[in-house]
């Protein structure tokens, strides 16, 4: 279990998570949506332990995660940050290999797993240099894979990609989900969350708004409130479509 | 061991002997029993071993440092000297000769590599100081934590650098002022053992610490939050190479003043004999230096000229073009 509790965080100065208290769920994805600089990616670095909350905590089965050394804490936590930054032209396989850092072992046979998962065995040899985008987001995500954490917390994982690929990605999320593993991912795209999470954490101005299932934490009203359109949801379950209007009167989107 | 290792392994092994019969005098190996042979053994013993030897270690020192620069900074075009560290030594070896006569005669000869690793010492205070406040930006999250730490080092470089030109410019006479800017230029001529024992150990406890960083090094290579978010300690990996590169470069410019490029240079010579993460270039990297300055300084001790043309300017000669060359390389994409 992973769980914010009272969590306030401040990033250079600035309070921009405030009070949030959660609970995620292990074997299910989690979406943490809201308007830009509403706080998203600051919530999911306070709970990979990335930053020291000023407030409240991050419980991991119990434990703060300030009391767990770095490399146990790395060991149930893998982050993808949402800069999908290589500094060295290497290899497909040793970048993945990267993900056993806080485990130090070669862990040969998760390293493997984690290249199959993501169909990446053909480019295994392959440096960095010469990777589309698409591929790229595969050979990251599988890093984290290949360190075996019990939570995968990402940021933005399908900002960059197109439709196909954000789906495919997806497919690979709901398996690690299945497996039992937590996903949580910062989504801006909201038919994304609606369609793929099981659970939807929705943030404004570094406030928890909402909490809940898709349905009910991405109502119309809902929407209208924290982004200040009128909006509402085409298409069946699984596959809705946002269509948003004219700004909602209620509340005009900031300048 | 990779295939780097053993490469410039093997290279060194054969530049080693060949280093020792070049020279003003060529020594014939064959000549054992000759008239010359006694001389040569002196020469050998007392001139070309050391002074071998030093190259190694000093070449090391900076290949090593040089490697973990560009690996704790993400960038090819890191080199050893943006710490400040080896301006901070040569300020410290300006000082000895600024002092001069005032130094007992006892301790004279030990006066400027000591002090020299005063002033590299100094500079890595400075830079713990300054560590202590931007380390703790990086673990909030703040992000530029390395970032700001470089530009410190960089102004302790450029601090260093303008009260070395004060003191060129203030010299207190024409025999002071010829002796800092030739010893500026870093050469090897005329070492002896001594400079051996007060390199040594330190370059090699350098590389040593540098060695314990190499992996955090590789966890960097996804960026600051995914290397942390993989365990890595910050705080801990910028200790280790302000220790690391204080002792490998602080060392190297005690004993042989300051020698620029090869820093920058070797790790990307070792770089496609390896699979180019920072933990596979520490090691082969030091092979490398220690290859690069034991043959540049084989080469100006052959070089017809009627003073022997200083090392550091040497290898900036080689240096700068490589440089030129590798910035082109870059605009193309791959490096």
């Amino acid at each position: 279990m992973l769980a914010a509790q009272n969590l306030s965080l401040d990033r250079g100065g600035v309070r921009v998570v405030d009070g949030v208290s959660a609970a995620l769920q292990p074997g299910a994805i989690t979406a943490i949506v809201g308007p830009n600089g509403a706080g998203k990616s600051s919530l999911l670095l306070g709970l990979a332990g990335l930053i020291d909350p000023v407030e409240g905590a991050v419980l991991l089965q119990g434990r703060a995660l300030g009391d767990i050394p770095p490399r146990e804490r790395a060991q149930a936590i893998g982050y993808l940050p949402q800069a999908p930054e290589i500094a060295w032209d290497v290899a497909v396989e040793n970048l993945v290999a990267l993900g056993r850092l806080p485990w130090r072992d070669r862990g040969a046979d998760a390293v493997e797993a984690a290249l199959t998962a993501l169909a990446l065995q053909e480019l295994r040899k392959r440096p960095a240099s010469r990777l589309s985008g698409g591929e790229r987001a595969r050979v990251l995500l599988a890093r984290v894979l290949a360190g075996e954490p019990r939570w995968i917390l990402a940021d933005e994982p399908l900002a960059a990609l197109d439709l196909a690929h954000q789906l495919r990605l997806i497919a690979h999320f709901k398996s690690c989900a299945q497996a039992g593993q937590g996903v949580v991912v910062v989504l801006h795209d909201l038919a994304l969350a609606m369609n793929h999470a099981d659970r939807v954490l929705v943030l404004d101005q570094g406030r928890l708004v909402a909490k809940g299932p898709a349905a009910d934490a991405l109502a119309p009203d809902m929407i209208a409130q924290v982004w200040g359109i009128a909006a509402r949801w085409l298409g069946d379950d699984g596959a809705k479509a946002l269509v948003a209007s004219e700004p909602s009167p209620a509340r005009p989107p900031a300048p | 061991m990779n295939r780097a290792v053993l490469v410039f392994a093997v290279l060194l092994a054969a530049l080693v002997p060949l280093s020792l019969l070049a020279g003003r005098v060529w020594i014939n190996p064959f000549d054992v029993a000759g008239s010359g042979a006694a001389n040569a053994a002196l020469i050998l013993a007392e001139l070309r071993l050391p002074r071998a030897v030093l190259a190694i270690i000093v070449g090391a020192g900076l290949g090593a440092a040089g490697a973990a620069m560009q690996g704790y900074l993400r960038n090819p075009l890191a080199d050893p000297g943006l710490f400040g560290i080896a301006p901070m030594a040569a300020l410290g070896a300006v000082a000895s000769f600024w002092l001069g006569a005032a130094i007992p005669p006892a301790w004279a000869a030990w006066s400027l590599p000591l002090l020299a690793l005063t002033g590299a010492g100094t500079g890595m205070a400075l830079l713990a100081l300054i560590a202590g406040r931007t380390s703790s930006d990086a673990a909030g999250g703040a992000g530029g934590g390395i970032a700001l730490f470089t530009l410190a080092g960089l102004m302790i470089a450029s601090l260093a650098g303008a009260l070395t030109a004060l003191a060129i410019t203030l010299a207190p006479n024409p025999f002071a002022l010829s002796e800092i800017v030739m010893w500026l230029n870093g050469a090897l001529t005329d070492r002896s053992w001594r400079e051996v024992m007060i390199a040594a150990p330190l370059v090699v406890a350098g590389i040593a610490v540098l060695a314990l960083a190499a992996r955090s090094l590789d966890a960097l290579t996804l960026g600051e939050e995914a290397a942390r978010s993989m365990g890595l300690d910050p705080a801990r990996l910028l200790w280790l190479l302000v220790i690391g590169v204080g002792l490998t470069v602080g060392a190297g410019v005690a004993v042989a003043g300051i020698i620029g490029f090869v820093g920058l240079v070797v790790p990307h010579l070792v770089r496609p004999l390896t699979d180019r993460l920072p933990s596979s270039l520490i090691l082969p990297s030091a092979l490398a230096g220690a290859c690069l300055v034991l043959a540049a300084d084989s080469i100006v001790r052959v070089l017809p000229l009627v003073t022997e043309l200083r090392l550091g300017i040497a290898l900036s000669l080689i240096g700068a073009p490589f440089f030129l060359w590798l910035l082109v390389k870059m605009r193309r994409g791959r490096l």
